[in-house]
């Protein structure tokens, strides 16, 4: 699976959106891979919120701050405003409530980073249309019975919603393999990554 | 002996010698203290590495290694020394007991500087504050103006929480374990059952049974209760099932299933190592304890710089997770910069004493941290 070298650039893509010594919560923090590059990088102050145990320990091991729970309960504890950044990577998909969880994190945080796996990808394309089975690529890397996913949306999705919704989309990113896409997005890119504010 | 403080004393502090009792939080006065503790590993040069332990309900200062001629190790032994999650190779570790006690420190069982006898239930009602506010002398007479840590689960939690509170300043973390800000009706409840056994004993005489026969049956029921609260149903089905002892040949109404033969086990052995007015005591003072006073919690919390490590088990019914999230949250609004881990665990309350592997691993890495004050570590491995 080449997913790593995409994650990756993924992360970067990120890191280039969050100024030196902002402070962030990464919200679905997982291993703290992302959190721990923002401390290095770009002297963030890291907090990340994650269900899993296991991930707890290995952030925990990094010297990072975490919070053990679960994303849908877990934001209403903080005042508005408390973070410069609140980032949703790969796991805004992944929550029962998403809209709820959205906009807890646009009224936690000053801005908010999506990022998630693009359904309308050529290749999810493909093999719906000639296979006809649901789509396995390397940012939606599971099979229809085992996947942590709830929600699957497009690159279009995202933008349509947010221009619906009034929310202001301030900076994007597309990735796919370990490239930056600049052109046809919602066709050729895998990730999306959206810098939005209310 | 591996991985094993080894032998150890326990050692005795006094202090507040008339006229310059403690003030208790009650408003009365308490004089002179005793305080037993016990320390493991070495004090550095700068004093920056001392820890201090705290206890539950019913432990004491020898909380790691072994007293001269005993084969049984002090309680936390598993989470205290070399190598262990508290590495005395490391840190400087002490545990305080606390007033009210009974393991050699002040309590209603001492005798009582005016009369000559021992307090009984003339000894003054103490609070969780009160117990802190004595080991602050302790820590003070140490020389330690800044604690790396203070730990401790359970009623150790809540003087946990209440160093942090009342001295911010005099620790660098705190790292709370399986406890609460304050007890629910259903905590104080449960400490009240046990109380009434000990009152309804009439060998405890209104406290006054230091002459004669104890009130043995009533402690020991106080604590078979407190066994049934420390384990969760999972932990006692894996333990004792249905199990009896002699099949159907028991006499009627004898102890027959294991389970019960446990808690009597346990009620009389406790009956040898604790005094039945402390064990009032302790338990009030648990009640009393709300370390927010009727303040919301995050204000409370507000301006703490300490880093906050807190712990929970899923099957802990006694003290539930619900109770350390309040914690959690309150560090959430107030800024505090704090980790939160709840153990999958089927021990119960208990699971504090035995989830060792995942404990050591939590506290391992955030006292290191905390130590040598990094934001995260150079390299990790993956």
């Amino acid at each position: 699976m080449n997913m790593k070298s995409d994650i990756r650039l993924d992360h970067k893509a990120i890191a280039d959106m969050i100024p030196v010594g902002a402070s962030v919560l990464d919200l679905g923090c997982g291993e703290g891979e992302l959190m721990y590059m923002l401390v290095k990088e770009k002297k963030a102050k890291a907090q990340g919120i994650d269900i899993d145990e296991q991930a707890i320990y290995k952030c925990v091991a990094k010297g990072l701050s975490v919070y053990h729970g679960d994303l849908d309960s877990g934001l209403s504890d903080y005042a508005d405003k408390s973070f410069d950044f609140v980032i949703l990577n790969q796991s805004l998909q992944q929550v029962r409530h998403l809209e709820s969880v959205l906009y807890d994190s646009l009224r936690v945080g000053k801005k908010v980073i999506v990022g998630f796996p693009n359904f309308a990808y050529y290749k999810a394309r493909i093999q719906m249309f000639f296979v006809g089975k649901a789509p396995i690529t390397p940012a939606l890397p599971y099979q229809w019975y085992d996947s942590p996913n709830l929600h699957f949306l497009s690159i279009s999705d995202f933008q349509e919603y947010c221009q619906k919704r009034g929310i202001k989309i301030e900076n994007t990113k597309f990735i796919s393999k370990s490239k930056i896409i600049k052109a046809f997005p919602n066709l050729r890119a895998n990730i999306g990554i959206f810098l939005i504010s209310i | 002996m591996e991985n094993s403080v080894g032998i150890v004393e326990t050692k005795y502090y006094t202090f507040a010698y008339p006229p310059n009792e403690l003030v208790l939080d009650s408003g009365g006065k308490l004089g002179p203290i005793t305080l037993a503790y016990e320390t493991y590993g070495k004090l550095n040069e700068d004093k920056s590495n001392a820890i201090l332990i705290l206890h539950a309900l019913s432990g004491d200062a020898h909380a790691a290694g072994y007293h001269e001629g005993e084969d049984k190790p002090g309680w936390w032994d598993d989470a205290i020394g070399p190598g262990k999650a508290f590495d005395t190779d490391i840190y400087y570790v002490i545990c305080s007991n606390i007033i009210g006690g009974c393991k050699g420190s002040t309590g209603p069982s001492s005798i009582n500087p005016k009369t000559g006898k021992p307090y009984g239930i003339d000894f003054p009602i103490i609070t969780i504050k009160d117990m802190v506010n004595a080991q602050r002398h302790l820590i003070d007479y140490l020389g330690i103006e800044k604690l790396l840590c203070v730990a401790g689960g359970s009623m150790g939690g809540m003087q946990v929480l209440q160093w942090l509170v009342t001295y911010p300043n005099r620790i660098k973390s705190a790292i709370p374990i399986a406890t609460a800000t304050k007890h629910s009706p259903q905590q104080i409840a449960l400490n009240e059952v046990g109380r009434q056994a000990i009152m309804a004993d009439p060998n405890w005489n209104n406290g006054n049974y230091y002459d004669s026969e104890i009130p043995a049956k009533g402690l020991a029921l106080a604590r078979m209760v407190g066994h049934i609260t420390y384990m969760s149903d999972k932990s006692m089905e894996e333990k004792f099932g249905r199990q009896r002892k002699n099949g159907n040949g028991s006499p009627k109404f004898s102890a027959d299933f294991e389970v019960e033969g446990y808690l009597h086990y346990r009620g009389n052995n406790f009956v040898k190592r604790f005094d039945a007015n402390s064990y009032l005591y302790i338990t009030k003072a648990m009640d009393y304890f709300d370390i927010a006073q009727g303040r919301p919690l995050y204000e409370v919390f507000k301006g703490i710089d300490a880093k906050v490590l807190v712990i929970a088990f899923k099957s802990d019914w006694l003290y539930p997770t619900y109770q350390s999230l309040e914690i959690v949250k309150a560090c959430k609004f107030a800024g505090v910069d704090a980790t939160y881990c709840e153990i999958d665990s089927t021990y119960g309350h208990d699971a504090f004493l035995l989830e060792l592997e995942s404990e050591t691993h939590l506290i391992k890495h955030f006292l290191r941290k905390v130590y040598h004050g990094y934001e995260v570590l150079d390299e990790y491995e993956i």
